[in-house]
Formats: C-alpha cells, structure tokens, sequence
C-alpha cells in the first residue's frame, strides 16, 4: 500500500460545468490537497496550465472554445509547454469505446466516467502518481504507453524486442473504464 | 509541489522513441509497511467533506433541471440549429455525469436516453421534437417526485421506454450505415445501475 502526500501536489481542474469543479474541489481538498487551480473551458484551462504548472490535470471532456480532447492534444506537444508528460485524467460522461480510444490516442493518461465517487478518483489520481508509464513518440502519437499488458496470443512482428519496459502491466483502459465510479 | 523535469531516457526502437521521463511525483509518495498502524484514510475524509456539501445538491440539481427547460424551450422557438442542439445535448449531459453524484440517480437514465437521440441522430433536423419533450418532461418529472417511495420504480418504467423508443428511432435513421449503428445499439460500456 502506498500514501501519497497529497498536500505536495497541486492540481488543474478544467470543467464548464462550475457544480463540478465544486465537487472536484471538494473531493482533492478532503484527500489534502491544499493547492487547486480552476478553469472553466479548454483555452482558459491551457493558459492555467501554462501559468501554475499543475502537476496532475483533471479535465472534462465536453467544453466550449475547446474540448477535453484538443486540451490534451495541446498539452502533449513536445517543447511547447513546460511539462508534456503531466499526468491527465480525463472525467467524462462519455463511455461509449470508441471515446475511450479517441481519450487514449490523444494521450489521456487515466479515463474516470462520471458519476465519479471519491474512491475512484483517488485510485486513479493513486495510479498515475505511483505507476507512471513511460511515454512513446511515434509519427503520429505522443502519450503515455498505450500497452498495459500482454497479449499471449499475440501473432506478427514485436516492434520492442530488447527494451527494458517491453511490459507495462496495468489494467487495460477500457476495463477500468467499465469500473464503477 | 512545482515539477520540475529533467531530461528524459530515450530508447529508440524501429518507427518509434520510448521515453521514461523523470517522475518528480514519486517524491510524495511513500510506502506503508504491512501490517503498520496506518489511520490514516483519505478517502473517507473526501467523503465526509462531499457529504458536508450535499445540502446543496438539490439546489443545484434545480439548476441543472432549469437549464434542461430553457435548452428545449430554445430548441422549439429557433429549431435545431448547432447551438440549440449543443446547448440541449450539453445541458442533458451533464445532468447525466451528475444526477448519481447529487444523490438523483434514476434521473441519469432519462438524461442519458436524451443525448443518445441528440448525439446520434445523423439530421439534427430530423429530431422528433415530442420525443426531445417527453424527456425533458421525464428528467424533471423523475427529480420532482424524487421522494415517492415508488419513484425509482416508476422512474425505470419511463426511461426504458424512452430508451426503447429512442432506439427503434436511432436504428431507423442510422439503417444506411450499419457499422455506426453496431457501435451505439447494445449494452453500455458503464453498468447499468450507474449509466
């Protein structure tokens, strides 16, 4: 079991909806985290971001100016902010496989459906602190590593052959998406 | 804490660099030794904190239900043009992310029922604006009588035959592309008791 000293952390929350963001506040406060930053769509959420340098992003998905999606997007670019390889945990409505995906190919770190609970919560924020995964560059991708976990019956090519990290077993995004919140 | 990051290790491989960049989180995390004497839980102290707020759910709950109104009253005076519908679909899905959380959860399903007709109807003109009424009547009815003690009963009652009615429209207005409709029609990715 680990303890995370939550009062060190200090996190961006991005969501239009202001009841959210209360309850979002009141769930980090209640873990002890004493530094919250707001935001209330996807532009005021990346200039916070660049401004306060969150060390964990909590967004929606659904916002104006721009979504939760496009805010990951923006902040997974390499050399253009401060810190691309901050976690990101995207807190959506949508549950539907095909967003999951679209969420993990933008480079979300962690999917939490709503209705969200403060255990859930805390399990993922728990994850992404302790379980970091090693991030991949590709031609068209840059996010944390979309395998958490092995495949036996696995036929073609092995592209990782050698690596260090060829293993990184987490439980697959779309279980813990199917996890109650 | 402020992070700060140092150069990450790059292993390159074939068409791709893996990357294991510093992790400035790992100082603020400890290990508790089995067995320790560990009262600490924080958990339980968010959820005391968002149970010390709940007075204001239903308040807000009433917000959220106006809102819902004023999206479909906007829907039948302008028609469905793309703000009306986002203003609608953004309105019912948020209630839908947090009815459960504000203590309200057979209301989600209504909700829910609501953003699948919106979301996935291919003409937004097309949207049957009766079927748009009876949900919005349905979420605000299901809020309002919340204390009935058959409220949830009458509440799954409703929402399933919203939602099967809802279904039959999606599947006759999606017949043309079978492979979208495979990926909407079928069991939620969510369990049901908390969709």
């Amino acid at each position: 079991m680990v303890r995370i000293e939550f009062n060190r952390l200090r996190f961006l929350v991005v969501d239009d909806n202001a009841h959210m963001r209360r309850i979002l506040r009141t769930l980090l406060h209640g873990f002890g985290t004493r530094e919250v930053y707001e935001a209330e769509d996807g532009a005021a959420g990346l200039e916070s971001f660049n401004h306060f340098m969150p060390d964990i992003v909590l967004t929606d998905w659904a916002m104006p100016i721009f979504d939760g999606l496009e805010l990951t997007q923006m902040i997974r670019q390499p050399g253009a902010n401060g810190n691309p390889y901050v976690p990101i945990i995207m807190l959506t409505g949508h549950s539907e496989k095909k967003r999951v995906m679209a969420a993990r190919d933008a480079g979300v770190t962690e999917f939490l459906a709503k209705p969200i609970s403060a255990k859930s919560l805390y399990q993922r924020i728990v994850n992404v602190v302790a379980n970091p995964r090693p991030f991949i560059k590709t031609k068209n991708y840059f996010g944390p590593d979309r395998r958490r976990n092995v495949n036996p019956n696995y036929v073609g090519p092995e592209r990782r052959r050698g690596g260090r990290a060829d293993v990184i077993r987490q439980q697959a995004l779309m279980d813990k998406a199917k996890t109650p919140g | 804490m402020s992070p700060k990051i140092e150069k990450p290790v790059v292993t390159t491989y074939g068409d791709y660099e893996m990357i294991l960049p510093d992790n400035p989180l790992r100082k603020v995390v400890s290990e508790v030794p089995f067995g320790a004497d560990d009262n600490d839980d924080p958990v339980a102290r968010a959820e005391k904190a968002l149970a010390e707020l709940s007075p204001e759910f239903s308040g807000w709950m009433d917000e959220e239900c106006e809102r819902l109104d004023l999206a479909r009253h906007a829907v039948k005076a302008k028609g469905f043009v793309k703000q009306t519908h986002s203003d609608l679909f953004h309105a019912a899905h948020d209630i839908k992310g947090e009815a459960a959380t504000f203590g309200f959860p057979a209301v989600a399903s209504a909700a829910d029922s609501l953003c699948r007709l919106l979301e996935h109807t291919p003409d937004i003109g097309k949207i049957p604006l009766n079927l748009v009424d009876q949900h919005v009547d349905a979420v605000r009815a299901i809020y309002r009588e919340y204390a009935r003690s058959d409220a949830k009963d009458v509440a799954a009652v409703l929402t399933n035959r919203l939602r099967e009615v809802t279904d039959d429209f999606l599947v006759n207005q999606n017949r043309h592309r079978p492979e979208y409709l495979n990926g909407i029609i079928g069991p939620p990715l969510v369990p049901a008791d908390i969709a």
